[in-house]
């Protein structure tokens, strides 16, 4: 990757901390997500990773601390022009059942007044970028397979070209092969992009074949970051060589 | 938008400026001749039973002869929602007994004599006229061969019958002068009691599902049905002795048409009248007899055929039914949308609109009655019956909101639409389905509860129901209940129709 490590991050947490009745989900945490990167999320069940994207989105208030976006503190006055530079994927898709998978991608551009003609454009790259059959834009969520809801829920959220692209564990309702599809043709588009991405899993192969940067979490603390070679030989802790070793038949096979 | 409206109220203006112009003098004399024939009619009330539709007819008439144009809204719903529109003015005369005055209107049973009674009612504006002639005082019935087997020819004699299964009015259950105090006098422990309404107790008596029920003493039925009226041996029943009640502010010559028929009704006339109009199904027929045993000559108005009664109950019932679904759609829809933010003010509209529901109609009518705006007219039908159809909207749209998945909600809001877009692009649309389904529940509720607006005198389908249910007259009761079961069905079916163009094909999928 091209980024140096003191260019200005596309996006920084300052000492962001949340909590929930039922306990601490994030304590005091800073990280750096450098641009045109695709950070890796990565820990077990609650360990914080899915909190991190939805304090960044702002569907949660953080407790304390703050989070700059391209050096502009993010408030919840500024909060919706960010939203139009952020694109979210979340598991089983978000998309609106009522809408084709056309009107989906495109609501928020029509909403914003782009002209019929841009629609009709972008939708073109977009269905192109990302695999999607043509034919198939017109029909309606529950007309789709899995995989290819989650192609339209991605061209919904690349739609406004945005600066930063979310996906929160993209691939985890789908099965094994179509997963694979996947994950090669987002490794394509993030490479073809160069996409700021920042991905949530807690699968190891997938960060390994996604991630430039890896950070591993548990217990809403971050444990270690680094390339994922790092991780492995240079363990921070027991629990990083437990949680690698765990998965290494996986992701080392 | 608004430029439009507001220039098509200029043009509008204009016109209206011109025409009053034009037709102001013409205009003028016809309010002047109306004016001369004292305008609006005099509005008649009655209570829901033969006796009383047919005293209203032969006030109608009375009037009517003395040149004073008269309406009669006939079978409105008991004597507080009667009391209540002539307190008010809402209507002109009614006619009502001595007892039920004492007792339920003035709440003061001991007062007998008329000076003391007119003096109070005077109070609230309203007059009395002398007695019409019958004491129509309340009688417990059986079946002849049923009060013969037992040995029963008294109230007294009830005391050694506790198994005797009674169907009373609801009305007489609640009395000052009805059940409570009548079972005290006598010292009855009936085991078998239930409320009933008085046309089906008769039916009730027939079919020997109850054994004994309470009546009016000159009711044709109770000989037709071959009833025996049980003697009053401890003089528990006070007189009911008709009188018409009016508004003071009458003219006079109204007042004296009236008060000529003051002492001309004995207890066999009354009997014979109710038992022609029951027999008849026509009350100004009754009426008409009457004023030829006296005498006079009575103009009937032409009948009605019954295609044009229909067609009149139905475009009626549809009007109530469609202006309140309509109000309550407009009303319901936002409550239920901010119901479904949860919260105290949540909570409180569906706390609010599910006790409405609560509220017995009869009740809610009464209540709404004495208000000025409301009285008794077709406002204030449509008034309860809104009341009546918010909660299916409010609950459904408020449920239908609620159920959307979070991770749909999440990702309209991570997109960046505003609340408002979420909400119409989104979160509305997703709901159609079962804000639709609440619309329809209303839509239904409406068109059988609308049959209440007959008690207020408001029309529609409840109008033959009410009149048949009084003289027990299958035939009549079917005029209104058929046409109000299909229209309830065509609702049905049209809302099913409406899924198709409002619900989202892909929520259809």
């Amino acid at each position: 990757m091209t980024n140096t490590p003191d260019a200005k991050p596309m996006i920084e947490l300052l000492d962001v901390s949340k909590n929930f009745e039922a306990g601490t989900a994030l304590h005091p945490t800073n990280l750096r997500f450098a641009r045109g990167q695709t950070t890796v999320l990565i820990g077990p069940s609650g360990c914080g990773k899915s909190t991190i994207l939805r304090l960044i989105i702002r569907l949660l208030e953080p407790d304390g601390g703050l989070i700059q976006f391209d050096g502009d503190r993010m408030s919840p006055k500024n909060i919706a022009e960010f939203r139009h530079r952020v694109g979210y994927v979340i598991q089983d898709g978000g998309l609106f059942p009522h809408l084709t998978a056309r009107d989906n991608v495109v609501l928020m551009a029509r909403h914003l007044g782009r002209t019929e003609v841009e629609l009709i454009t972008r939708l073109d790259e977009l269905a192109t970028l990302t695999r999607f059959p043509a034919e198939a834009l017109d029909r309606y969520p529950g007309q789709l397979s899995g995989g290819q809801r989650q192609r339209v829920s991605l061209m919904r959220a690349l739609a406004l070209s945005p600066e930063l692209l979310l996906l929160d564990e993209p691939f985890a309702a789908l099965d094994p092969l179509v997963r694979a599809g996947l994950q090669k043709d987002l490794k394509e588009i993030f490479q073809r992009l160069q996409q700021t991405a920042i991905l949530v899993t807690h699968d190891l192969a997938e960060a390994a074949f996604l991630g430039d940067h890896i950070v591993l979490l548990n217990e809403g603390r971050v444990i270690q970051q680094g390339l994922l070679g790092d991780l492995r030989d240079r363990p921070g802790s027991e629990f990083v060589t437990e949680f690698i070793s765990a998965q290494r038949s996986l992701a080392f096979a | 938008m608004r430029t439009i409206r507001k220039a098509g109220r200029q043009e509008g203006k204009q016109a209206r400026r011109r025409s009053t112009r034009r037709y102001c003098l013409p205009v003028f004399l016809l309010l002047f001749s109306a004016v001369c024939a004292s305008g609006k009619p005099l509005i008649i009330g009655s209570k829901k039973f033969t006796e009383s539709y047919v005293l209203a007819e032969i006030a109608k008439h009375a009037l009517s002869d003395g040149g004073l144009p008269a309406e009669h809204r006939q079978g409105m719903g008991g004597t507080i929602i009667l009391w209540e529109a002539l307190r008010t003015g809402q209507i002109a005369v009614y006619p009502e007994y001595t007892g039920t005055i004492a007792e339920e209107i003035l709440k003061s049973p001991a007062m007998v004599s008329p000076e003391a009674i007119r003096a109070e009612l005077a109070k609230a504006g309203v007059g009395m006229t002398d007695e019409l002639g019958f004491n129509n005082t309340y009688a417990l019935v059986m079946r002849r061969d049923a009060a013969e087997k037992a040995r029963i020819s008294k109230i007294s004699d009830l005391r050694d019958h506790p198994e005797l299964r009674f169907g009373l009015t609801h009305e007489f259950l609640n009395r000052q002068d009805g059940w409570p105090p009548l079972a005290g006098r006598y010292r009855l422990a009936q085991r078998d009691l239930k409320g009933i309404d008085h046309g089906l107790g008769y039916e009730a008596l027939r079919n020997r599902s109850i054994d004994v029920k309470d009546a009016y003493s000159t009711d044709a039925k109770i000989a037709e049905n071959n009833l025996v009226a049980l003697e009053d041996d401890l003089r528990f029943f006070p007189q009911y002795k008709a009188v018409f009640l009016h508004r003071l502010s009458l003219p006079a010559e109204a007042i004296g048409s009236l008060q000529r028929i003051a002492g001309s009704l004995d207890e066999a006339r009354m009997i014979r009248l109710n038992a022609e109009a029951e027999r008849t199904k026509d009350y100004a027929r009754a009426a008409g007899s009457y004023f030829r045993e006296r005498g006079e000559t009575f103009a009937s108005g032409g009948s009605e055929t019954l295609a044009s009664k229909l067609l009149r109950w139905t475009a009626r019932h549809l009007q109530l039914a469609g202006i309140s679904l309509l109000l309550a759609v407009i009303v319901g829809v936002p409550l239920g949308i901010m119901a479904s933010k949860g919260g105290a003010i949540g909570h409180a509209i569906l706390a609010v609109t599910s006790a409405v529901q609560t509220i017995p109609s009869l009740a809610l009518l009464a209540l709404l009655v004495p208000v000025p705006f409301f009285g008794i007219s077709a406002r204030t039908a449509i008034a309860a019956l809104f009341l009546y159809g918010l909660l299916p909207i409010v609950r459904n749209t408020a449920s239908g909101l609620q159920d959307i998945a979070q991770p749909i909600r999440e990702s309209a809001i991570a997109l960046g639409l505003t609340s408002g877009a979420r909400l119409r692009q989104i979160y509305l649309p997703m709901a159609s389905r079962t804000i639709l389904a609440g619309i329809k529940t209303s839509a239904v509720i409406n068109i059988g509860t609308a049959t209440l607006a007959a008690l207020i005198g408001a029309g529609g389908l409840g109008e033959p129901i009410i009149s048949g249910l009084n003289l027990n007259d299958h035939a009549t009761i079917l005029q209104g209940a058929i046409p109000a079961a299909v229209l309830a069905l065509l609702v049905q079916w049209s809302f099913d129709l409406l899924d198709r163009f409002v619900i989202p094909k892909g929520l259809r999928l």
